[in-house]
C-alpha cells in the first residue's frame, strides 16, 4: 500500500520495540466479540493509482458538468472563471496540509490570510468586523440568528419570503430543536412585504436576503430602522457575494449582521459544497459572534504578528456554556476566496461585477421578450426570475436535450407550491457567451411555442 | 526572512490582477441600488498576488513539511491524486440545482461513499450532509432528540451524560439541543468512571456522548457494558468518532452498540485539512434513527439516482442542516482515499497508526511521563508534565522548543484531565525512521529540560521562527481583528 510506509520487517521490530508479539495485541483492550480478524467483508481491495483514477473519471462522466453546456443555474451556487493561480496557490502543500493555526510562530501564512480575508469581507459588505469563514450561507444564517437571539435575550425570527428556501429550512431545523421560534413567510418576490408588520417585543431579529432569493434588490433600510426601534436586529443574507462590486452594501442600509455565501468568489461550484459562509456584523456585538477570528499582535521582539484571538467565546473553553458549538471553518475556500479577490482588487471587482450584469440584463432582454414570459423583476443584478406559462421543471428538464442547463424551475425550490411551479429563476454570469445567451433565448422559445 | 505586508499595504491604484473583458452595451438594472462609494480593496498585478501568498505559505508548517505531532487532529499524508480527482469537472463543475438526469454520477460516488462508511462501521444508515465533525455531532444529537421527541419523552429526557474528557464541541452540542449536560469523571485508568455513570442513570437520562478511543488516547474497555446501560435506562449512545481512524477496519461501531457516531473525513479518510477546513462529517445511525436522518438524501430507484428533498414514506427527516447536497468535493476525495486503501489497506493503515502510537510511547517513557501506562495506548500517546516538574519549563515552553528542532508540536493541554497533558497522534504516514528521528529530538529534550538552567532557554523557544511567541493576551484585550487605512498626519493632528 503505497501510503503506508512500513515494511513487515518494520513492524516487528517496531512491535518487539513494545514488547508486544502481534498486532493483535494493540487491539487488546477491544471487547473480543468486536474484534475484526480480517478485513471488513463486502468491500473491495486496495487498488493502484491508475484504478482509482478510471473508477472515478467513470463517475464523473455520467455527469454534464455546468461547462459542457450553457449553464444558467444560481440561487445560491454561480458559475464564475476562477483564475489559474487561484488553485495554484490554495494546492501549495504549505496551504493544503496544515492544520488550523494553533502554533501562530509557524501558521503565521494562515494567519496572515485570514486577518486578510477578515477585512475583505468587511469591506464589501460594508461591515465593521468579520470572522475567519463558516461552512456555507445557510448556517451562517443560522449563527446569525442565534447571535441575535443572544444580544436581545428574545428568541423570534422573521424570516423574509425571498429567502433562499434551503437558508430558511437549515434555520427552521434549528429553531425546531434550539427552541426558538422562526416565523417564515410564504415565498414572494416581494421580500420585504409584511415584515415590519410582524415585529414584536419577542422578535430578536428579521432575515432578509440581497439580492433575494428571485434576484431583486430591495432596499430594507426602512425595515432596518423599523427593527432598531423594537429593539430587534437586521440581518441580511447575500448569496451572490460578487454582486457587492456594483450594488450598495448592506452595511449602508443598516444591517446588523451580514452573512454571505462566498462560493462565488475562487471556488467552483462543487454541486454544493464545500462552500464558504462568510459572516460580519457591526463592532459592539464581536465578541458575540460565532467561529474563529484572526486578530493583530505582536511576538516577543515587537514584530507584528497575528494569531487566533477572542476564544472565550468558544467550545474548546467554553464547553456547554459556548456560544455555538461550531469549531472548523472553511480555511482553504477562505484562501481561495482572498485570493481570487486579491487578484480582481478594487478594478477587477468592477468589472467584473459590471460584466455579469451586463449578461443578465441582456438575457432578461431576451428571454422576456419571449411570447408568454414575465420578468418579474424591475432592479436586479445578474439574476432575475420569470414566469412561464407551464410548470417550469418540465422546461428544464426538456431544455436539457438543448444543451442548456436553462436555470432552477420553482418547483425545485419549494416542492408542492403551486404558486411557486412556473416560476424559473435564470443566473448569467461572465462565463455565459453571447452565443449561449443566443442559444438558450431560441431553445426557451421553441419549448414553449411548442406548447403555446 | 522578508517581512510580508498586507495586501492593503501594497496596492497601488490602476493594477490589476485578472483581465476581465469588457461588457456588452446593456441596460442597467441597478437603479437606485448601484455602489456609490468605492469598496476600498488593494490593486495588485498577478505576480505581486502570487509572490505575497508564496510567501505566506513559506511561513506556514504542513504535513507536506515534516511530521505533525497534534493529537486529535490526524495530520495524516493527503494524497495528491485525491486533489486531481476531486477537480474533474465531472465533480467540480457540476451545479447543486442542475437536474438530477445531469448529475447521475454523482449521486452514485455519494452512494458509493455512503456503502463504504455503513459497511465499515456495520451501521445500516448514514447522513452525508453535516459539513464538519461538530455539525456531525449536532445531526447525531438532533437525530437522538427526534426520537426522543417521537417517543413523547421530550420533557422527561432533559440530561446527557458526557465525559469529562471530551471534546468540547460535545457539550456545546448537546447545550444547543437545550439538554443539561452532565460530567462524568475519568477513572485512574483514564476511562470513564463506570461506578459514577452508573449512578447518574435515570429515566432523565436522553444520551451519553463518549469518545471511543477516547482523548486520554485508549480504548473504552467497558464500552458495551456503557451502551448496554444507556440503552436499558431508555438512552442513546452517541459516540464521537473523531478517533475512528484508530479503529476503522479492525472494529465495527455497531458491535459496541453505537447509535448515531460522526465520521471526520478529514482525519480518517484524508481530506486536506487546509489551515483549519472545510471538513466534512457524514453521521452512521443505528436502526432506530435512521428515520430521522436529515434532508435531502440519496435514494436508487427505477429511473437511477434520486435526490430526495422533501419527507416522505415512513421517514420522519428533522429538517435541512446546510444548503445543498453536502460537502462534494470532500465525498471525492474521501472516496478517492477509501478505494486507494482497500479494505485490507484501511485496516493495515489503523493498525500502523495505533502501532506507531505505541511506538512513541514505548521508546519515551523512561524521560517522558505517560499519563496512563497500564497497556497499550491507541493511535495517541497520551503525556503530562510530571517530567518537567521543578524544571521551570511548562508544556507549553516544551512545544515551543520543538518548533525549533524542526517539528509541529503535540496537542497541548487536552485533555483537561491530565496535568499539563501533551498528546502526540503520529499518524499511519510516518516511516521508522521518521519516528526515531522524532523520537530522538523529544529525549534530547526532555534530558535537556532537567539540566540546571534549562529554562530560560525553553522560554525563549522558538527562535528560529518568522515570529517569535506571540503576545496573545494582547490580540484578546485590544482586539485588531482587520486592517484599516492609516489616519493621515493632517488629519490625526486635529
Amino acid at each position: 500500500m503505497r501510503y503506508l510506509p512500513h515494511t513487515a520487517e518494520d513492524r516487528q521490530a517496531m512491535l518487539a520495540t513494545i514488547g508486544f508479539a502481534n498486532d493483535e495485541a494493540l487491539f487488546v483492550d477491544v471487547p473480543a466479540h468486536a474484534r475484526l480478524s480480517g478485513p471488513v467483508a463486502g468491500l473491495s481491495l486496495t487498488k493502484s493509482e491508475i484504478e482509482v483514477e478510471r473508477h472515478l473519471q467513470a463517475l464523473a462522466a455520467k455527469n454534464r458538468p455546468a461547462g459542457s453546456m450553457a449553464s444558467f443555474l444560481g440561487c445560491g451556487a454561480y458559475r464564475h472563471h476562477v483564475p489559474a493561480s487561484v488553485d495554484y496557490i490554495i494546492q501549495r502543500g504549505e496551504f493544503l496540509t496544515s492544520y488550523t493555526p494553533y502554533q501562530p510562530e509557524i501558521a503565521q501564512g494562515t494567519l496572515q490570510y485570514l486577518f486578510e480575508f477578515q477585512t475583505q469581507v468587511a469591506l464589501l459588505t460594508g461591515m465593521e468586523v468579520a470572522n475567519a469563514s463558516m461552512y456555507d450561507a445557510a448556517t451562517s444564517c443560522v449563527e446569525a440568528v442565534m447571535m441575535a437571539n443572544r444580544i436581545t435575550r428574545r428568541g423570534k425570527a422573521i424570516l423574509s419570503g425571498a429567502l433562499h428556501p434551503h437558508y430558511r429550512e437549515t434555520v427552521e431545523t434549528h429553531g425546531r430543536f434550539s427552541g426558538f421560534a422562526v416565523e417564515a413567510l410564504a415565498p414572494s418576490p416581494d421580500g420585504l412585504k409584511g415584515l415590519a408588520e410582524r415585529i414584536d417585543a419577542k422578535t430578536s431579529c428579521v432575515v432578509v436576503q440581497y439580492p433575494n432569493v428571485f434576484g431583486r434588490l430591495e432596499d430594507f433600510s426602512a425595515l432596518a430602522a423599523a427593527c432598531q426601534k423594537a429593539g430587534a436586529l437586521l440581518v441580511c443574507a447575500v448569496p451572490e457575494i460578487l454582486s457587492m462590486g456594483a450594488v450598495t452594501p448592506p452595511g449602508d442600509m443598516g444591517a446588523d449582521i451580514v452573512v454571505a455565501e462566498g462560493q462565488s468568489i475562487g471556488n467552483p461550484l462543487n454541486f454544493g459544497g464545500p462552500y464558504v459562509g462568510l459572516f460580519a456584523a457591526k463592532e459592539k456585538y464581536v465578541r458575540q459572534m460565532p467561529g474563529r477570528l484572526c486578530g493583530e499582535t505582536v511576538d516577543a521582539d515587537g514584530k507584528r504578528g497575528w494569531v487566533l484571538t477572542l476564544s472565550t467565546r468558544e467550545q474548546h473553553i467554553r464547553r456547554e456554556k459556548a456560544t455555538s458549538n461550531i469549531c472548523t471553518n472553511s480555511g482553504l475556500c477562505a484562501l481561495a476566496f482572498t485570493v481570487h479577490l486579491s487578484l480582481l482588487g478594487e478594478q477587477g471587482m468592477a468589472q467584473l461585477a459590471a460584466l455579469n450584469h451586463a449578461h443578465a440584463s441582456l438575457l432578461a432582454d431576451k428571454l422576456g421578450a419571449i411570447k408568454g414570459v414575465e420578468l418579474l423583476n424591475d432592479a436586479f443584478f445578474n439574476e432575475f426570475a420569470l414566469r412561464l406559462p407551464r410548470d417550469a421543471a418540465s422546461v428544464v428538464d426538456a431544455l436539457v436535450a438543448k444543451g442548456v442547463l436553462g436555470g432552477v424551475p420553482g418547483g425545485r425550490l419549494w416542492p408542492g407550491n403551486a404558486d411557486m411551479a412556473n416560476l424559473l429563476i435564470v443566473a448569467a454570469t461572465e462565463t455565459n457567451t453571447q452565443a449561449e445567451m443566443d442559444l438558450f433565448a431560441s431553445a426557451l422559445a421553441a419549448e414553449l411555442g411548442g406548447v403555446l | 526572512m522578508l517581512e510580508e505586508k498586507l495586501i492593503f499595504e501594497q496596492g497601488v491604484p490602476g493594477r490589476i490582477g485578472v483581465d476581465v473583458p469588457a461588457a456588452p452595451a446593456a441596460k442597467s438594472r441597478l437603479g437606485a441600488f448601484k455602489r456609490k462609494a468605492p469598496i476600498g480593496l488593494p490593486c495588485l498585478s498577478e505576480p505581486q498576488v502570487v509572490r505575497h501568498f508564496t510567501r505566506l505559505s513559506q511561513k506556514n508548517y504542513g504535513i507536506d513539511s515534516g511530521l505533525f505531532a497534534l493529537g486529535s487532529c490526524t495530520m495524516k499524508h493527503n494524497p495528491r491524486l485525491n486533489e486531481k480527482m476531486a477537480r474533474l469537472p465531472g465533480f467540480a463543475d457540476i451545479h447543486p440545482l442542475q437536474p438530477v438526469q445531469t448529475v447521475q454520477g454523482a449521486l452514485e460516488l455519494i452512494d458509493e461513499l455512503a456503502h463504504w462508511l455503513k459497511t465499515l462501521t456495520g451501521m445500516p444508515a448514514v447522513a452525508m450532509s453535516p459539513a464538519a465533525g461538530a455539525h456531525g455531532e449536532l445531526c447525531g444529537m438532533v437525530a437522538i432528540w427526534s426520537a426522543i421527541q417521537a417517543k413523547g419523552e421530550g420533557a422527561t429526557r432533559t440530561r446527557v451524560l458526557v465525559p469529562e474528557s471530551a471534546h468540547g464541541t460535545n457539550p456545546a452540542t448537546a447545550a444547543l439541543l437545550g439538554f443539561t449536560v452532565d460530567p462524568i469523571p475519568a477513572d485512574a485508568r483514564g476511562r470513564v468512571d463506570l461506578a459514577a455513570f452508573e449512578k447518574k442513570l435515570g429515566p432523565d437520562v436522553a444520551a451519553i456522548m463518549l469518545t471511543n478511543p477516547n482523548t486520554c488516547g485508549l480504548f473504552e474497555n467497558d464500552i458495551r457494558k456503557i451502551a448496554d446501560l444507556i440503552h436499558a435506562a431508555g438512552g442513546y449512545f452517541y459516540c464521537d468518532g473523531a478517533n475512528y481512524n484508530a479503529i476503522a477496519g479492525r472494529v465495527r461501531p455497531a458491535d459496541l452498540g453505537v447509535d448515531a457516531m460522526h465520521i471526520n473525513l478529514h482525519k480518517t479518510f484524508s481530506t486536506p485539512h487546509g489551515g483549519g477546513g472545510p471538513g466534512s462529517g457524514p453521521v452512521v445511525l443505528s436502526a432506530l434513527l435512521a428515520p430521522y436522518a436529515p434532508l435531502p438524501y440519496v435514494v436508487h430507484g427505477a429511473n437511477g439516482f434520486a435526490l430526495v428533498e422533501t419527507a416522505t414514506g415512513a421517514a420522519k427527516p428533522f429538517g435541512r442542516l446546510k444548503a445543498f447536497n453536502g460537502q462534494m468535493g470532500m465525498f471525492v476525495r474521501a472516496l478517492a482515499y477509501m478505494l486507494s486503501h482497500g479494505a485490507d489497506g484501511i485496516r493495515q493503515a489503523s493498525t500502523d497508526a495505533v502501532l506507531n502510537a505505541n511506538y512513541i510511547l514505548a521508546r519515551l517513557r523512561d524521560v517522558m511521563s505517560p499519563a496512563f501506562d497500564g497497556g497499550p495506548c491507541m493511535h495517541e500517546a497520551l503525556f503530562d508534565d510530571t517530567f518537567l516538574k521543578d524544571t521551570g519549563i511548562s508544556t507549553l515552553d516544551f512545544a515551543k522548543a520543538m518548533i525549533d528542532e524542526g517539528y509541529h508540536p503535540m496537542t497541548m493541554y487536552f485533555p483537561l484531565v491530565v496535568h499539563g497533558a501533551m498528546l502526540v497522534e503520529p499518524t499511519e504516514s510516518e516511516s521508522k525512521e521518521s519516528l526515531d528521528a522524532f523520537i530522538d529530538t523529544l529525549r534530547y529534550l526532555a534530558v535537556e529540560a532537567r539540566k540546571p538552567g534549562a529554562a530560560a532557554w525553553f522560554q525563549a523557544a522558538p527562535r528560529l521562527t518568522p515570529r517569535r511567541r506571540l503576545d496573545e493576551t494582547r490580540a484578546a484585550r485590544a482586539p485588531v481583528l482587520r486592517w484599516k487605512p492609516p489616519v493621515k498626519t493632517a488629519q490625526a493632528a486635529e
